[in-house]
């Protein structure tokens, strides 16, 4: 594992720190929106190695976090309905809704089942040929063509009880939307690993320019992130606002071309509500009318009227765009914590809240 | 969520292929990578594999994934 102590090297973290606190004389505040950058961030205590002028923020990227209330309404009353299978990803069934979490509704009798991804779920549904299996499609771009080649072969096998609620987020018109939001005012962004896998570098080159932010993708490992920073800080200064990927990395600038593929043929882009951050044009995706036997949303009305949902009494919104850290929200580490969440960023560990509560508790 | 965990694939069966990471070994699908070899490591996400790796980034991975989950209370 040499490889490895070489990128734990405590004497060139101070190094790469120093070098950030020489160059950043003027205060800039990066994002991250990857929910493993946030765990990583937290955990190695980053923070501690740069200068009061850079501030790291975690913004939307973790997918269970800007599922909005009323797809989660939708998820449990899609559960209620006679004969369903409810299956999603374990990281939703302690996210709450309006009033309740499928983990909740799971214990009342409601059958959800945790599936490990979405072609399980396709297994499910051939095996219960009498039962109706709904999946909870969420994730970024790199779950979404997963969930799409689940489609696929539910199509080829001719299945007609296999559904997909799609709730998928895309990120680069989040990212744009957050870039050009002046209350953010976000000077660069920590682009995210997976996702940057299956959507290519390339991608970020019309956010960097019609933003004028720099972007840079960033490995998970702290030596990396800190040598992420350095590269936003050294655009910052030279006024420069392009894609830049650390020499030790490699990252496709088209990324993978048949996740992509897959994803274009089963889906389309369309706009997508996000927990805290509202409506955002272009940033969601929605089943093409060629697999529409597959879409879930056909059960809506069978769901009658789901109320609007109340916003949580908690601050998410605002820590999901940067304006405030987690210690800023009056309920953090009070009425909320991990144990007892009261909003999505509290829930799943990849959570701005849940990374600070747990690496940073409150005292 | 986005997380995928590195594993080496030792047997491949068109779309299907077996991977193993310290003696666990799952079914996947590799319908997303070209031309996979044995022997090579992929990131795997929710049963498909997504990415080729090397295997000096793939143990590297691993070895974050570990100290991120260990201490989760």
């Amino acid at each position: 594992m040499k490889h490895l102590d070489e990128f734990r090297d405590g004497k060139t973290a101070r190094e790469l720190g120093d070098q950030i606190t020489r160059l950043a004389t003027r205060p800039m505040r990066f994002m991250e929106v990857c929910g493993t950058h946030t765990m990583a961030i937290a955990r190695h205590g980053l923070k501690a190695l740069l200068p009061d002028t850079v501030k790291l923020i975690s913004g939307p990227g973790c997918p269970v976090c800007v599922t909005p209330q009323l797809d989660i309404d939708r998820f449990m009353a899609m559960g209620a309905i006679p004969d369903v299978i409810l299956t999603s990803f374990g990281d939703m069934l302690r996210v709450p809704g309006s009033h309740t979490t499928l983990e909740k509704k799971r214990a009342e009798g409601v059958d959800v089942r945790i599936v490990y991804g979405p072609l399980d779920a396709v297994k499910l549904a051939q095996d219960n040929p009498d039962r109706k299996v709904i999946f909870c499609g969420v994730g970024f771009e790199t779950t979404a063509p997963t969930v799409a080649l689940a489609i696929k072969d539910a199509q080829r096998l001719g299945l007609k009880n296999f559904f997909v609620y799609c709730a998928h987020k895309t990120m680069p018109a989040a990212l744009l939307a957050l870039a050009c939001d002046p209350e953010s005012a976000i000077d660069g962004f920590l682009c995210p690993g997976h996702v940057s896998a299956i959507i290519g570098s390339d991608t970020y080159i019309p956010i960097a320019q019609e933003s004028h932010t720099p972007c840079v993708i960033a490995g998970f490992e702290p030596l990396d992130m800190l040598q992420a920073i350095l590269m936003l800080v050294k655009q910052v200064m030279e006024g420069r606002a392009e894609v830049e990927v650390p020499y030790n990395r490699v990252v496709a600038p088209m990324g993978n071309p048949l996740a992509l593929a897959a994803i274009d043929e089963v889906f389309y882009p369309s706009d997508a509500e996000w927990r805290g951050l509202g409506v955002i044009p272009g940033s969601g995706l929605a089943m093409r009318p060629e697999y529409a036997a597959f879409d879930a949303l056909q059960f809506l009305p069978e769901l009658g009227e789901i109320p609007t949902p109340k916003p949580t009494a908690c601050e998410c919104g605002q820590i999901l765009k940067g304006r405030k850290s987690p210690q800023e929200c009056h309920a953090f580490g009070k009425a909320c914590t991990p144990m007892n969440p009261v909003g999505p960023c509290m829930v799943s560990s990849e959570g701005a809240c849940a990374a600070a509560y747990r690496f940073a508790p409150p005292t | 969520m986005c997380l995928a965990i590195p594993m080496k694939v030792v047997e491949l069966n068109g779309p299907q292929a077996t991977v193993e990471q310290e003696g666990v070994t799952r079914n996947i699908r590799v319908d997303f990578l070209r031309d996979l070899q044995l022997g090579e490591y992929v990131l795997v996400h929710a049963g498909v594999a997504i990415e080729r790796i090397g295997e000096e980034e793939a143990a590297e991975t691993l070895q974050l994934i570990k100290e991120l989950c260990d201490e989760t209370p």
